[in-house]
């Protein structure tokens, strides 16, 4: 202990002392805050950095879940516009398909009709054809029945006895 | 596989022989010339408690001509006393201790590295029976060579870190060259060292101290161990001024909970109490204490141990011996470059812990 202390320097001590506070404060002045003020300047720059990437990252992240759900979206609207356009096609298929069976059955029947109504001129036509057809026949045999008197006074009493009858 | 076998054999034949070959050499000479090997060793002995003494100039080198004449390389330091006035003169005028110096009529002379005022141009100095020189000391403020090497570290910290915090304005804060090696360091200091000790809150205020006295001692500690041989941190004085610096820190930045805990420690009995708040305030002082003796300790036993292996090179003085010394040395080397760094971590950690302790804010009070 004794030799511990016995070498124990004033001289060295003040000026280690001395030198030694001096170089705290001139360091502190000249490098280490201009050094730990950067380096702390470096550090936040860097965590903001990485912040703002995380951030852009979620952003991102939200984007695509968004398109997504766009995407999907329009698919189901497409879907069912598909759906709907079928849809009509077909109800407008049926619709058609209605109107010209309905068409048919009018037409059919207006052509039945007049048929029915030709058909029935021509019937009239016909009895009134064979009417005549048959007066003719009729007057020319009568005509001819008649060209002598024995035949006529025939007739008519083969007339009469049939009115007899009656 | 075979050469490696036989190898070991080898090895430790050669281990063996050469402890042999100590012991032979060590008893011949003993028994036909003493006078040398003793001589050798108490110069290396005194060479070592030399190197380990501060000194008035600044000498790179010295050895002793075949006429038995030293001769000295290296340059002379400015003195400065205060003996009734200033007195300021280069310490050439001491002739490496051999001569007394005058300055304005007083008469002063180097003894074990220390300055004795002597009577005259012829004075000598007197001892008491412990060897004890009894001659006035006047106030020394001289420019040792352990000063200069503060100003050096000073220079040398100076620069490096005025131009690291330069980089960062040139570079958009990035740091160039040398502020690239050093940057990491200094992080590691902040993150490792003051953030876990201190807490995010106080550490601010501590940095400066603790980045200062970490390079302060690791450049100091790496000087020591080059050839100039300037070790500054086995001196008494300068550990002594660091840990008086952490102390005083410490004990000004206590805060009531601090002091609370070292003169009324919370959660014991009244008794224990007044048992416990001696023992806290003795431990105030131990532990600066144990910082000082750590550093020095540390350093001065590495310079012995390391300058004893290297002059074990010239004492054996055969090719087996010198060389496993000199491997030793080597070996030796390496480890005081780590315990160097070392002890500048461990100053720096426990300078921060005391700071830690001494802001601490404890919840417990409010947990009751």
């Amino acid at each position: 202990m004794e030799e511990l202390f016995g070498g124990f320097s004033l001289g060295l001590f003040f000026w280690q002392t001395v030198l030694f506070l001096a170089l705290v404060f001139l360091l502190k002045k000249f490098a280490w805050k201009p050094i730990l003020d950067s380096v702390n300047e470096r550090e936040e720059g860097i965590k903001n950095a990485l912040d703002s990437a995380e951030k852009a990252k979620l952003e991102m992240e939200n984007l695509h879940a968004d398109n997504q759900k766009l995407l999907k979206e329009a698919r189901a609207e497409r879907e069912t516009m598909l759906k709907d356009a079928r849809d009509i096609k077909n109800k407008m298929i049926e619709d058609a398909k209605g109107e010209a069976k309905e068409a048919a059955g009018k037409l059919i029947e207006q052509a039945q009709a007049s048929i029915e109504s030709e058909k029935k001129a021509a019937i009239a036509e016909l009895k009134a054809q064979v009417a005549s057809l048959s007066i003719e026949i009729a007057e020319k045999v009568v005509r001819q029945e008649l060209s002598n008197k024995d035949k006529q006074e025939k007739l008519v009493e083969s007339m009469l006895g049939e009115a007899k009858l009656n | 596989m075979h050469i490696k076998v036989t190898l070991k054999p080898i090895t430790l034949l050669l281990f063996f022989l050469s402890f042999m070959s100590f012991g032979q050499e060590g008893h011949t000479e003993v028994q036909s010339n003493q006078e040398p090997t003793s001589d050798k060793k108490t110069e290396i002995k005194e060479y070592i408690q030399h190197h380990l003494l501060d000194s008035y100039d600044f000498g790179l080198y010295s050895w002793e001509t075949n006429e038995g004449e030293h001769k000295y390389f290296g340059f002379p330091l400015p003195v400065i006393l205060w003996d009734n006035g200033l007195k300021v003169f280069l310490s050439s005028k001491f002739h490496h201790g051999e001569s007394v110096a005058e300055a304005d009529g007083n008469f002063y002379r180097v003894h074990h590295s220390k300055i004795y005022k002597v009577d005259g141009p012829d004075g000598e100095i007197f001892e008491d029976e412990h060897h004890h020189a009894t001659n006035e000391k006047p106030l020394d403020f001289s420019i040792t060579k352990n000063v200069t090497m503060i100003f050096m570290v000073f220079a040398i910290l100076f620069f490096m870190f005025s131009r690291m915090a330069k980089s960062y304005k040139s570079n958009k804060g990035m740091p160039k060259g040398m502020g690239r090696l050093l940057e990491p360091i200094v992080l590691y200091v902040r993150d490792e060292i003051a953030v876990p000790n201190i807490g995010e809150k106080h550490y601010k205020k501590y940095m400066s101290y603790l980045l200062t006295v970490f390079f302060f001692v690791w450049i100091v500690n790496l000087f020591g161990l080059t050839p100039i041989g300037m070790n500054l941190t086995n001196n008494i004085a300068v550990t002594f001024c660091l840990a008086i610096i952490t102390y005083l820190i410490t004990t000004f930045s206590g805060n009531k909970n601090y002091w609370k805990h070292i003169f009324w420690m919370p959660g014991v009995p009244v008794p224990m109490k007044i048992i416990l708040a001696p023992i806290e305030l003795l431990g105030t002082f131990i532990k600066p204490f144990a910082l000082m003796i750590r550093l020095y300790a540390n350093i001065t036993a590495g310079h012995i141990v390391l300058m004893s292996i290297i002059g074990m090179m010239f004492v054996f003085n055969n090719w087996l011996g010198s060389s496993l010394s000199f491997l030793l040395a080597f070996v030796l080397g390496i480890l005081e470059l780590l315990v160097a760094a070392l002890q500048a971590y461990i100053f720096t950690v426990l300078s921060a812990l005391y700071f830690g302790m001494a802001v601490e804010e404890h919840h417990h009070d409010e947990a009751h």
